[in-house]
């Protein structure tokens, strides 16, 4: 039975490919024979975490502390200098032209990203703009999101940063960003289950290597990562009492 | 921790006051009437050990406070703590963090040079193997209304 591997459903579609071929790699370093599951939203991962079926994880922080506390998951390395940020952006000819300026009642284009929702909402606060104040129009990704602004189907739209820079020229010259977050210290991180435990060292070890070779450097690129940083335990529990600050 | 002299306040004048803390330290500072404000899409983040000594303090925290992060570092928390600040607001929070439990608050925070800046704060207990190591606090941009409201509300608890 291989080892059960997925990507958090934020990841950016363009690295899909790139994430195959990261797995062969990993296979092939590891020698384990793992299996990498994609799904389709954060719900149906999570419920794959709750019925113990993953074994390595690249997480969204959302799910860092029920992995890490409830599932007994261990921290093994996070992208270097790629903190997960998220802009508010609306219609380019919107009249908004900062937070204060949103009214309660607004209709958000969001999608289901926990973690790009809860920071967008917090954005929020300094218009007085609560969770109940806000309709969601739900979105399956970020470029219907940015359709919807564009239609001026929404008054605003919640959007992972770096998804806003992938979006094209066309449809970025169409929108305005509000609001990005500089936040810094929240990242997704690569966490192994319980049954690859023994393994923690020598796959932080491998990841944190790759970058000294070309092949590990094009395996990298093709993922949308730098180089890969060790992450400790504490590096780990630090985030998720951050997150934990952060649940609106 | 030293006391305030006319000397911090950039060349503006305030307003002295004597400050008692929970453990009986006192210090005299100077408060000036000049809010800074909070830069918007950021967040503050400091740690400090169980008793309150900052351990972690991250660039918006160094550039808010107006102190350098040498100098924050090894200081008790309440370094930032400005006068107009009602005593009972920081016991709430402390039984409730002692306790374990999550404690959210606005809070008016003094800088090195006399201003100040409004935040809602939030602070966490650091808990590891069952016990409290310490103490995460993070502070976000506040809505004027609840800035005015609390304003009005601390004045009437001083």
């Amino acid at each position: 039975m291989p080892h059960l591997l997925t990507i958090s459903p934020d990841f950016n579609t363009k690295y899909l490919s790139g994430w195959f071929v990261f797995n062969t790699w990993l296979q092939k370093s590891l020698g384990e024979a793992i299996h990498l599951e994609l799904f389709d939203d954060f719900e149906s991962c999570r419920n794959a975490i709750t019925a113990d079926k993953i074994d390595l994880i690249y997480a969204n922080p959302y799910d860092a502390s029920l992995l890490l506390r409830d599932k007994g998951f261990a921290p093994v390395a996070h992208p270097q200098s790629r903190p997960d940020e998220a802009i508010i952006a609306v219609n380019a000819s919107s009249p908004v032209g900062r937070i204060e300026d949103f009214k309660p009642g607004m209709r958000v284009s969001a999608t289901k990203d926990p973690e790009v929702n809860m920071i967008c909402r917090i954005m929020l606060e300094p218009a007085d703009i609560g969770p109940n104040d806000i309709q969601i129009v739900q979105r399956d990704n970020y470029v219907l999101v940015a359709k919807d602004l564009m239609k001026q189907e929404a008054d605003a739209g919640f959007i992972l940063a770096e998804t806003f820079n992938d979006l094209s020229p066309m449809i970025r010259d169409q929108l305005k960003v509000i609001l990005k977050s500089q936040i810094h210290v929240i990242h997704h991180m690569l966490l192994v289950g319980p049954k690859l435990a023994g393994k923690a060292g020598q796959l932080q070890q491998l990841l944190c290597a790759m970058g000294q070779d070309d092949k590990g450097r094009a395996i990298l690129r093709d993922i949308g990562v730098n180089a890969w940083d060790p992450s400790s335990r504490e590096d780990a529990e630090f985030m998720i009492d951050l997150m934990d600050t952060l649940i609106v | 921790m030293r006391d305030m002299t006319p000397d911090d306040l950039g060349g503006h004048s305030g307003e002295e006051h004597t400050l008692t803390y929970f453990d009986g330290f006192r210090r005299k500072v100077i408060v000036v009437d000049r809010e800074v404000p909070f830069p918007e899409g950021k967040l503050i983040v400091s740690r400090t050990d169980p008793i309150g000594i900052i351990t972690h303090a991250n660039p918006i925290f160094v550039e808010m406070s107006g102190y350098s992060e040498q100098e924050l570092i090894g200081e008790q928390h309440y370094i930032l703590r400005h006068p107009d600040m009602p005593a009972p607001a920081f016991k709430d929070l402390w039984d409730t963090i002692s306790k374990g439990i999550k404690w959210h608050g606005y809070v008016k925070n003094l800088r090195k040079d006399g201003a100040y800046y409004w935040v809602y704060a939030t602070v966490v207990p650091n808990i590891r193997d069952g016990q409290i190591v310490g103490y995460t606090s993070v502070r976000r941009k506040p809505s004027r209304r609840k800035v005015e409201e609390m304003s009005a509300l601390y004045k009437t608890l001083r």
